[in-house]
């Protein structure tokens, strides 16, 4: 079928302002979004900027707004936003970070968050085994959140960032959380600094937008309010709360 | 904009990431990486990586080295296998150490299952021997060094695309990127530069392969007169989803999925009795097309695209959601089945390069048959020919090969850089470089790269493929030689300067192409079948004649090939039977 894809462009070397430009393709309902962007890139305007690569929802490259919701454009079929032919499919870049070409955002600030959180493991203790040993449960107490391949999706569909820019944001709680719940890992009171501050974890209303925009089904809320309770016990231990 | 660095790393997957850890250690260190580090195709790695832990049965490093061997071909580097199997064990458990979360047995140890062409006594069946986290263990050690370079504060320049690569004779002065942001091109100055690259499956049509996948290191060298090493094998995946070439890991089979026909028939049973559906890939993925050719695909209609079930459905929905939940989810997503309910809908994919820049086993590059090293030159992972893969690589070896191969040049790197003078590239180091550029931006008219792309793949994909023959390569060799004299007057349709994709993607069909060359020129000259390489013409292994590395060098628009001697200093070659 034909469709319509309204995207939003934005050059900086000549446009004082981004604006739109329609592009007819034909795909089928099976293919990916993000096979008809390559379709408009390699065949109408190459012009168009967007960043793209595993093309199966896997690096994290190719998170927009697809009809007013952050997503995957190569995740996102066809068929999910378009149902009959003249159909109209508007994209535009991530919110809350600076849009540098096209669809293409400058993430500097997301990951700036990220690596702030200290999302490593954090322990000098000697290795009594070959390996630390592990229980499966343990294990799976935060599977989830190892799945994240930081595409930002879940921190342009936050509503707090919205007047609040510098909250930490989701994507970040949800990598603290990784290493707080791994058993391995002795960095709580070092990632404590981060977390428990104003725009730390505290500013989450559980809007649970995040989860909802997540490709990769994290349980973003759930374990942000998870870190809450740790956060919560940990001061009560000591207390001081 | 000149930059001076002792070391500098080109790419940031898993190889070029564990090199940087080590090399940024000992010296002063950048990582230049056109993708942000984390969108690397690393972590689309789904199965898992293999080491002779026996953490659930016994096994050992020699077993699985000469499954290795046995596994290529007998085209391995025997010694160099070798080292792959001994420090995989301890390379696994660093990874462990430094918080990769891999699954757990009940003890609370790292979990192993099986893969293809991996057995334990040479041979006697197969073994699990696979290290894994999920069907997400590329994503994990991709993160997991990341990570570590974070926390090592390693300095990287992201969305850098490196065009160029600056030697005096046989020394290495450095490379030369384009700033993706600004458009601008760098020159950075370095006593070691290693290229870690990645693949380069985009030279087909039908790829598991990533859009990044363009093979940028091995054709800048070839360009700068490196051959490139074994480039005839190329390995295509038994199962790419129908269609698409996303791949659905040998997990699945290690899991116990079988392969079955339109009868149903699980019909590895007649081409590998003892392995069965986990013999090598090579091996599943000609017995797939001969299934098809017999009108046994699942349509039965014999045509190039017909195909064949993965049967997952035995297995049950437990096992699906902890051990493939991405599989899982990559089925519904695309093909909207249930792999618990439904097979899935498989066919061969373009998945692997096993040939590539060659080095030795510190990662040094070798400029001829003689063993010429180009001094402070690597190349690890992908993109490299060390070789431990031979003719045919075997599931979770190249995830190994990574970290292996990628530390050990990351550490030779550090020490190189100690007693090398820092070279000084003078002003006219970028002209090549821009002079390309410029006439690719010249405004003039030309055709746009979309449809070069388009018809090299196709090319390929159906001259260059799983089966070979004389008559179909000599045209495939023709047909990209037109394709590169179109690619001459290609123009780029986007005329900014900051994030133009579009020079960068033409950039790369550039480099395509030449790979394109060199691949079909490589295998048309080997008139033997070996692993990936099999012939209609010569179907036979043909040990006294071709127990060989190939290189093959780009002179202009000529291909020459040249040939040096295999290591088979501890196993005899030996008919290959599974
Ligand atoms: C779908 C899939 C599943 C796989 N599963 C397994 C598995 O289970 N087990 C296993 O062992 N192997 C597996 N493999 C193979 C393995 O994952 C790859 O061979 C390996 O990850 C390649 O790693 P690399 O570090 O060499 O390159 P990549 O991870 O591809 O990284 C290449 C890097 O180079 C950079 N780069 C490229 N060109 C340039 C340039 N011009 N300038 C600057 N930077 C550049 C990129 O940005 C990127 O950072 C799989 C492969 C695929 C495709
Ligand atoms: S948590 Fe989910 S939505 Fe957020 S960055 Fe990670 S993968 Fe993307
Ligand atoms: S291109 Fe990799 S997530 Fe979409």
């Amino acid at each position: 079928m034909n469709i319509i894809l309204n995207i939003q462009r934005y050059n900086p070397d000549v446009d004082d302002a981004p604006h739109f430009k329609e592009y007819e393709v034909e795909v089928g309902p099976n293919q990916r979004l993000l096979d008809a962007l390559m379709q408009v890139k390699r065949f109408q305007d190459g012009s168009l900027g967007f960043r793209k690569s595993c093309a199966h929802g896997v690096c994290g490259s190719d998170a927009m707004r697809i009809n007013g919701k952050d997503g995957l454009a190569c995740k996102t079929l066809i068929k999910e936003v378009a149902q009959k032919d003249g159909d109209t499919v508007t994209l535009e870049p991530l919110r809350y970070m600076p849009v540098q070409r096209d669809l293409i955002v400058n993430q500097a600030e997301f990951f700036k968050k990220y690596r702030s959180v200290k999302p490593f493991l954090i322990n000098d203790e000697s290795v009594a085994e070959k390996e630390r040993i592990q229980s499966q449960d343990e294990r799976m107490q935060f599977d989830d959140t190892t799945n994240c391949i930081l595409c930002a999706s879940c921190y342009s569909a936050c509503p707090v960032l919205q007047d609040n820019s510098d909250f930490l944001g989701p994507a970040a709680i949800a990598q603290a959380y990784r290493f707080i719940a791994d058993t391995r890992d002795r960095g709580f009171g070092e990632r404590l600094a981060v977390l428990d501050q104003v725009d730390g974890v505290w500013p989450c209303q559980n809007h649970f937008k995040c989860t909802q925009s997540c490709p990769r089904s994290i349980l973003i809320t759930k374990r942000i309010n998870q870190t809450k309770r740790l956060i919560e016990k940990h001061k009560q231990k000591k207390g001081d709360n | 904009m000149v930059h001076q660095f002792d070391t500098v790393i080109v790419g940031s997957g898993g190889a070029g990431l564990y090199a940087a850890l080590e090399a940024s250690q000992q010296s002063k260190t950048a990582v230049l990486s056109k993708l942000y580090p984390i969108r690397s195709h690393t972590g689309a790695a789904q199965g898992g990586i293999s080491a002779a832990l026996g953490n659930v049965e016994e096994d050992k490093p020699e077993w699985h080295a000469f499954d290795t061997v046995k596994g290529g071909d007998y085209l391995v580097d025997q010694q160099a296998a070798n080292i792959l199997t001994e420090e995989a064990v301890q390379a696994v458990y660093d990874l462990e150490n430094r918080g990769l979360p891999f699954n757990r047995t009940p003890e609370g140890r790292i979990d192993q299952r099986r893969f293809g062409g991996h057995t334990r006594n040479f041979g006697e069946g197969p073994v699990r021997r696979a290290c894994y986290a999920a069907d997400r263990t590329g994503h994990m050690i991709l993160q997991t060094l990341y990570q570590q370079c974070i926390k090592n504060e390693v300095a990287f320049f992201d969305e850098f695309q490196v065009v160029d690569l600056l030697l005096d004779g046989t020394t290495t002065q450095g490379v030369v990127a384009v700033e993706l942001a600004t458009g601008e091109l760098h020159v950075f100055a370095a006593k070691a530069v290693l290229f870690a690259t990645g693949g380069f499956g985009r030279i087909f049509k039908i790829t598991s392969n990533a859009y990044a996948n363009t093979g940028d290191g091995p054709a800048v060298c070839a360009r700068r007169g490196i051959p490139l090493e074994d480039m005839e094998f190329y390995q295509f995946h038994p199962t790419g989803i129908m269609g698409l070439g996303i791949l659905i890991s040998e997990a699945v089979r290690g899991e116990g999925g079988i392969l079955r026909n339109r009868e149903g028939e699980r019909f590895m049973q007649r081409y590998s009795p003892t392995l069965l559906d986990l013999a090598p890939r090579d091996i599943v993925a000609r017995s797939i097309l001969t299934e098809i050719r017999a009108g046994q695909g699942i349509r039965g209609d014999r045509k190039i695209d017909d195909y064949v079930h993965l049967d997952a459905t035995h297995l049950g929905k437990a096992v699906l959601s902890s051990k493939l939940p991405d599989i899982t989810g990559f089925c519904k997503t695309y093909l909207g089945i249930d792999p618990a309910e439904t097979p899935i809908p498989v066919l061969p994919t373009a998945h692997y390069a096993m040939g590539g820049i060659p080095t030795d086993v510190h990662g040094r590059v070798i400029m001829d048959g003689t063993g010429t090293i180009v001094r402070g030159l690597y190349a690890a992972g992908e993109c490299a020919c060390v070789s431990v893969h031979g003719a045919n690589r075997l599931g979770t070896n190249s995830l190994l090969d990574l970290v292996v191969f990628g530390r050990r040049a990351g550490q030779h790197i550090g020490d190189y850089v100690k007693q090398a003078d820092m070279p000084q590239p003078n002003a006219t180091a970028a002209d090549e470089a821009r002079a390309f550029i410029d006439r690719l931006t010249d405004g003039s008219s030309g055709p746009h790269g979309g449809h070069i792309t388009d018809e090299m793949q196709t090319t390929m994909m159906e001259k260059v493929g799983i089966y070979r023959n004389q008559k179909e390569m000599q045209a495939a060799v023709d047909d990209i030689q037109a394709l590169r004299q179109r690619y001459r007057s290609v123009r780029v349709q986007d005329t900014a300067k900051p994030f133009n994709t579009d020079l960068l993607e033409i950039i790369e069909l550039g480099n395509l192409l030449d790979l394109s060359l060199l691949t079909a020129a490589a295998a048309l000259d080997r008139r033997e079948s070996r692993g990936a390489h099999s012939r209609e013409d010569f179907p036979a292994r043909d040990d006294d004649n071709w127990l060989k590395h190939s290189l093959a060098y780009l002179e202009g628009d000529t291909v020459r090939l040249d040939y040096k001697a295999v290591d088979t200093s501890i196993w005899e070659p030996k008919p290959r039977t599974y």
